[in-house]
């Protein structure tokens, strides 16, 4: 397969709705390695690029049931093995009076592996990405909407991907350099 | 049959949108990203520089404190515990309205929450740095403060995790963390609208840095948007839970007035309400100076002041509940807690604190007021003195005069007391000028997407 020397092609559009349309439209087209760039969520825009269900909400369960156990492991090891204290004879292992601390520390590491896995999934920080050196790209985060395809897609093909990108009414059509 | 102005007034606030017509994109993008990047205004030189003062007096009041000890303070017995735990508990209360909004109106879809809810987490995060300052500083050996903490020591020695202190510690700890990372992350995609902004290179440079390399890609969003609402999921049952443990360290005790199952709720619609009085102390005068009528509307500021009511109306039962459940007891020592908060030598205190909070949030009932800028702005402050208040009445009137006369005495604060107090309030300020200076105030994103949905009901 031939080597490209750029990244991919960035299309530009004025819209939401016609960054939609024309990302499932390169989808039906055949292309799978593309993604599209908003200043802020559009709804069906993942799917529309091809992504499906995110992993997070099964990561952020299983950080708070470790926070929890964390939670009531310290709290019961402290009070039941490590340095018991006798108080009038009560319960050692007092599991109501451990509940609280037991649930801040769920959803203290739950909200930690919001944040942390949203942030490693996502891969950020990215200190450099190809996409900000198309001069336009500037205005993802204002109010332009930027469609791309990458060189890696098997479909890839500067010319014929060109066309096909124009043919979308898309504002521009540029090359993003490496 | 004519409308009288206030029928035309409620006519305006039902149909005053959320976000004011004619805006787009670029429009909501410039209008808040133009606070930050441009040169401050004199005023915002002027008001830092006050809060800035009080911070200084803040260290040097805390400084002091710590050199001669918890003497210079009121506290004796009986009553050991004094300002410290009412600032401490008002500082919190009135964080948790920016959790309430960022949080609780975003799973409930109401999308009035939009152009304050960066403001008011903001507000929550600098109030629950306030708040810290206070268990740190009124311990008698604060350079033991780590003790709170659970690590494994030489004397294998643990904190007491039956304790509502050690929970505190855990809950406003945990609060303060995840406040600060839903905020961090609700920030990003705004960061990176600055960095693509910023005309100065070190502002490019740190503004870049922040925002970690944001592109708005759509998975991304996806990730970002169901982070968003499971930080928000968590966030709820988080907010409720810490200001009940705040409330335990009193509801524990057996101090008559403190001694009471009603507290945990009392206290969390307390908290709410201080709040809001605080949001919209801060949120008119913040829209006035900076032109952002258009995003803080007026139908913002009336449901702010509905909230307001509501919360003041629980708030009101609670104090009901309090005095009838004190007589119904029958215990005589219930009893006379309450004759004397209304009686005692600090009814002054107790009978402003019934005017502050129960009276006052009823003009809330008419439209006409909650229309009315200026009427909603000194309720809001009446609230927020009549707060500190209930918190003063809480603990100074319960604590100096319990069981057994012969353990009877008066509390006076000292300069100290009022210094550090102040000075955490100019900590605020001052957080506030700086977050206002540095980073957008209002949620751009969000405002996008608002605005991305108005037009497509306006396409309907």
């Amino acid at each position: 397969m031939k080597r490209e020397s750029i990244y991919g092609l960035m299309a530009e559009f004025k819209t939401a709705e016609e960054l939609l349309a024309a990302a499932h439209r390169t989808q039906s087209a055949g292309y799978r390695r593309i993604d599209a760039f908003s200043p802020f969520p559009i709804e069906g825009l993942a799917e529309a690029v091809g992504f499906h269900r995110t992993r997070l909400p099964l990561v952020v369960l299983c950080a708070g049931i470790l926070g929890g156990c964390s939670g009531f492991f310290l709290q019961y090891y402290s009070s039941a093995i490590s340095y018991p204290i006798n108080v009038g004879g009560r319960p050692l292992n007092s599991w109501p009076a451990f509940i609280p601390i037991t649930f801040e520390l769920t959803i203290l590491f739950a909200a930690g592996a919001a944040v942390l896995g949203m942030l490693a999934m996502n891969g950020l920080p990215t200190p450099y990405h190809p996409v900000f050196n198309v001069p336009r790209f500037a205005l993802a985060s204002r109010d332009r909407f930027f469609l791309c395809i990458k060189a890696r897609d098997p479909l890839f093909d500067r010319q014929k991907t060109r066309e096909f990108l124009e043919s979308l009414t898309a504002r521009e059509v540029s090359e993003i350099e490496v | 049959m004519a409308d009288s102005p206030a029928d035309k007034l409620a006519e305006q606030a039902l149909q005053e949108p959320i976000l004011a017509p004619g805006h787009n994109y670029a429009s909501v993008t410039d209008k808040i990203s133009a606070i930050v990047l441009r040169r401050p205004p004199k005023w915002w030189i002027l008001g830092f520089a006050v809060a800035f003062a009080l911070v200084m007096l803040l260290l040097y009041s805390v400084t002091y404190l710590f050199v001669e000890g918890l003497g210079v303070w009121g506290i004796q017995i009986p009553v050991g515990w004094g300002f410290a735990i009412i600032n401490f508990v008002w500082w919190i209360g009135i964080g948790h309205a920016g959790t309430l909004i960022s949080a609780i109106l975003l799973l409930l879809r109401q999308q009035w929450r939009t152009s304050i809810n960066r403001f008011a987490e903001a507000m929550t995060l600098f109030a629950v740095a306030c708040a810290g300052v206070f268990p740190l500083i009124h311990m008698g050996r604060p350079w033991l403060a780590y003790w709170l903490f659970p690590y494994p020591d030489t004397m294998k020695m643990w904190p007491n995790f039956r304790s509502p202190l050690v929970w505190d510690a855990f809950a406003v700890s945990t609060y303060a963390t995840v406040s600060a990372l839903f905020w961090f992350i609700g920030l990003l995609p705004d960061l990176a609208t600055l960095r693509d902004r910023a005309k100065n290179r070190p502002a490019k440079i740190i503004y870049g840095f922040l925002a970690m390399g944001w592109r708005g890609s759509a998975v991304h969003w996806h990730r970002h948007e169901t982070a968003s609402l499971l930080l928000a999921g968590l966030a709820t049952p988080l907010v409720l839970s810490v200001h009940t443990i705040v409330s335990l360290d009193f509801a524990f005790a057996i101090v008559p007035g403190w001694h009471a199952t009603i507290f945990p709720p009392y206290f969390v619609a307390g908290a709410i309400y201080a709040g809001f009085a605080m949001v919209l102390t801060l949120s008119i005068p913040v829209r006035k100076l900076f032109g952002l009528e258009d995003f803080i509307t007026m139908r913002h500021l009336d449901n702010m002041g509905k909230v307001l009511l509501a919360t003041g109306l629980i708030v009101g039962y609670g104090y009901m509940m309090e005095a009838f459940m004190a007589f119904y007891s029958g215990n005589p020592y219930e009893r006379f807690m309450i004759v004397n908060r209304m009686g005692g030598p600090y009814a002054v205190f107790y009978w402003c604190l019934v005017a502050c909070n129960i009276v006052t949030p009823q003009f809330l009932w008419s439209r006409k007021v909650r229309s009315n800028v200026g009427a909603l702005f000194a309720i809001a402050m009446v609230v927020n003195v009549g707060m500190w208040l209930e918190r003063f009445v809480i603990v100074v009137t319960s604590l100096h005069r319990d069981f057994v006369p012969s353990a009877w005495g008066m509390y006076y604060p000292t300069r100290w007391d009022i210094f550090t107090f102040v000075g955490t309030i100019g900590l605020f300020l001052a957080l506030l000028f700086l977050f206002i200076r540095f980073l957008p105030l209002i949620s751009i994103f969000e405002m996008r997407t608002l605005v991305n949905e108005e037009e497509k009901r306006a396409a309907e």
